[in-house]
């Protein structure tokens, strides 16, 4: 009688599945429940962003950044203008340093909520995520108030903002953010001390310090293994070094602190918008120099120089000085980059995004292996991965 | 004269069960499609949403709408599958869901068998449910659907168990395994009262044989993507769902027999005597197919270990140990039912 031999099964864990978080596929070795081995196949969403801005000015660069983590777009726009500021040796006036903060924070908001809900909902409790995107509605409707569009803002340009935030607009930020903790504390009270859901996240895709810096970790990921960096604090940008907020850490950098150090983290921001809002001077929001900002339309009616200058802004665009710089955000999901080179044209030379999720997906394989099929979902939805930035 | 007898003896009957048959089958139907309805309008309310609201009065009719939608969508049979089977399983299902009313007693007299066994035979049609799932699981030929089926049949197996040690402690304490017997023995005082750790054990365990949040690891939306109902559409699929709150509708009425009462109202004095006591039944049901419902809103899902780990570590010996308490305080003070 011939040997029987066993062999694993192999499942295909998306590109169309619900936990996947957009168009991961994994490939998954199965003996039995199982995980044997996780591959991640990425590449499904690329659009080719870097090569494309190559051949694009550096404002029409700007609506690509939205697309890459389509969760938070404001946050990403932001590292290129930073990046852009930085080569043409510009500073955005204080009122539009204020009110990319204030919007960065709301972003970080809007992106925790829905990683947060949509994790409990992978996890099986599908409640807190209709409250959290009840929130996420009217954060999209901040957005469109400020920027026309709801997701693809292009709202954060190199040298400012694209326009000053309407009148009412700040006074209902202000209520929404008094009322907004009263949010978190009813998800809170749904499921953070849930027995149930603490012994599906506990332990499950825990780090230590020294694996999330050998992965690459930043973010709520490596502060959830208790190491407190964050750029806002370490490498302060725009006027976070005038603010008071704290950055919360945990301690095993498991799927259960990831979501407690986000948690708290939608707090601080709560505190920070506060103190935007109460702080916002008056003044420009883009700088003065029509070399790099539009004229207003009313000047173009009456000047030469003007109408000059914005036919030349949106033909031609503004020629950045040679060089090469890195700019990082701490964007919600971790540290998102643009290294930008230029060559002295008026298109950059070269973009490169470093995206936190891609670094955090190569680790899945690492925290996934000889667990269950329940925690890889578990780990794909606390690793919060976006396949727009991921694939690029 | 033989032919008369004939028709007397055989027709007559067969046609009045008949009729019964109907006169379950159909408010029963009728029954979970609202069932269906409730629930979603008591998530909606506890989502900050609306729910159904726009076909017919309050969304009322939105059940048929669905029913109507499924019926016209194409029942796709997966190249690989086994046609007999894949069919089969959904009806097996479903049958299940329904056949287990037969001895279900509304009051003391409307119960369409009043067999001497009615709980071994409600006990045998919830275990076959795991059947359909199998099969279903199998026959569809499709991965997610095989782990789902796994899942399931372990799942149903185990807990199974446990429900019977709790049916052995109220078949103890009835001194009878006819249904309307035991609702009768419960006229002082309501099981779920000298037996409330079987009471919660029993409920959990109904969670766990029906597929439900906590246990719903079979159909997990996050990981298996529905499960063992994976590869199924339109009036197969329609078939499991029916089937699904059939039994769930079945199993909160079993709960309401065992533990609550049955028809009886809560207390023999006369503003609640007024009340039919059909209606006490469905009233109580209706309460259990809430906390169903409540449940689902609440509570994330089980790993496949842990559920096994409650099932066989914590409520097999906790219903084995009250099954001794029970018998044993029992004939030490003379309880024991005549």
């Amino acid at each position: 009688m011939s040997e029987t031999r066993i062999k694993n099964m192999t499942i295909n864990l998306g590109p169309q599945h619900p936990a996947a978080h957009g168009v991961l596929r994994l490939v998954l070795e199965m003996d039995g429940e199982v995980v044997e081995r996780v591959d991640p196949h990425i590449g499904l969403l690329h659009r080719g962003t870097e090569k494309l801005i190559e051949h694009k000015t550096y404002l029409q660069a700007v609506p690509y950044f939205d697309r890459l983590d389509y969760v938070v777009p404001m946050n990403q726009e932001h590292a290129f203008a930073l990046a852009v500021e930085r080569l043409l040796g510009i500073e955005a006036p204080l009122r539009a340093q204020y009110i990319r903060v204030l919007y960065s924070e709301i972003g970080r908001i809007s992106n925790h909520l829905l990683n947060i809900c949509v994790m409990i909902l992978d996890v099986g409790a599908f409640t807190p995520y209709f409250w959290g995107f009840e929130e996420r509605e009217i954060i999209m409707e901040f957005y469109e108030r400020a920027s026309g569009a709801r997701m693809h803002a292009a709202y954060f340009r190199p040298g400012g903002v694209a326009s000053d935030l309407p009148p009412d607009l700040l006074r209902d930020i202000g209520e929404w953010n008094k009322r907004f903790p009263k949010v978190i504390d009813d998800i809170e009270g749904l499921i953070t001390e849930n027995r149930v859901f603490k012994q599906r996240t506990v332990d499950i895709g825990s780090t230590s310090p020294a694996e999330a810096f050998d992965w690459g970790f930043s973010g709520p990921m490596l502060r959830a293994t208790g190491v407190a960096w964050d750029l806002r604090r370490n490498q302060p940008y725009e006027v976070y070094d005038e603010l008071e907020f704290s950055i919360p850490v945990g301690t095993t950098g498991d799927g259960y602190e990831r979501y407690l150090v986000r948690m708290a983290e939608m707090r601080e921001s709560v505190k920070i918008i506060d103190q935007c809002l109460a702080r916002l001077p008056d003044g420009p929001v883009k700088v003065v120099d029509n070399k790099i900002s539009p004229p207003s339309r009313s000047q173009m009616k009456n000047s030469m120089e003007a109408l000059i200058h914005h036919f030349k802004l949106y033909t031609e665009g503004y020629h950045v000085p040679a060089g090469e710089t890195y700019a990082a955000v701490e964007a919600p999901k971790g540290e998102f980059g643009v290294y930008l080179v230029s060559d002295g044209s008026n298109k950059p030379y070269r973009c490169k995004i470093r995206s936190p999720g891609f670094a955090h997906l190569q680790a899945l394989e690492y925290v996934s292996r000889n667990r269950m099929l329940a925690d890889v979902v578990v780990n794909i939805a606390s690793m919060d991965i976006v396949f727009g930035e991921i694939d690029r | 004269m033989a032919e008369s007898n004939f028709w007397v003896d055989y027709i007559l009957p067969l046609l009045l069960i008949v009729g019964y048959i109907a006169a379950i089958i159909l408010p029963l139907l009728l029954i979970v499609a609202l069932v269906t309805y409730g629930e979603r309008k008591i998530w909606a309310a506890m989502q900050y949403r609306k729910g159904p609201n726009v076909v017919g009065p309050f969304g009322l009719f939105q059940p048929l709408a669905d029913g109507l939608k499924m019926m016209l969508k194409e029942t796709i049979i997966p190249a690989g599958a086994n046609r007999v089977l894949f069919i089969l399983a959904p009806m097996i299902l479903f049958t299940l869901g329904l056949i287990g009313w037969a001895v279900i007693p509304f009051n003391s007299v409307m119960v369409l068998a009043d067999i001497n066994v009615g709980i071994l035979y409600l006990f045998a049609v919830s275990s076959l449910g795991v059947y359909g799932i199998i099969i279903a699981g199998w026959a569809s030929n499709s991965k997610y659907g095989f782990l789902g089926a796994m899942r399931s049949a372990a799942q149903m197996v185990s807990y199974e168990v446990s429900i019977g040690f709790v049916l052995v402690t109220v078949l103890l304490a009835a001194g009878s395994l006819n249904l309307r017997d035991i609702v009768e023995a419960q006229k002082g005082l309501w099981f779920f009262i000298p037996l409330a750790p079987m009471f919660v054990i029993y409920f959990i365990s109904a969670l766990a044989e029906t597929n439900r949040t906590p246990f719903d690891l079979p159909e997990a939306e996050g990981e298996l993507v529905g499960g063992y109902q994976v590869e199924y559409s339109s009036m197969t699929w329609v078939l499991f769902m029916l089937g699904e709150y059939a039994n769930i509708v079945l199993l909160s009425g079993l709960c309401v027999v065992l533990f609550l009462g049955g028809w009886l109202p809560p207390f023999h004095v006369e503003p609640f005597t007024w009340i039919p006591d059909v209606v006490w039944f469905l009233a109580k049901t209706a309460f259990v197919i809430f906390v169903f419902t409540w449940v689902k809103a609440t509570l994330p899902r089980y790993r496949y270990d842990q559920l096994m780990r409650l099932g066989w570590k914590v409520f097999l010996p906790a219903s084995l140990a009250w099954v001794v308490i029970t018998a044993g305080a029992m004939h030490l003070f003379g309880w024991m039912p005549q």
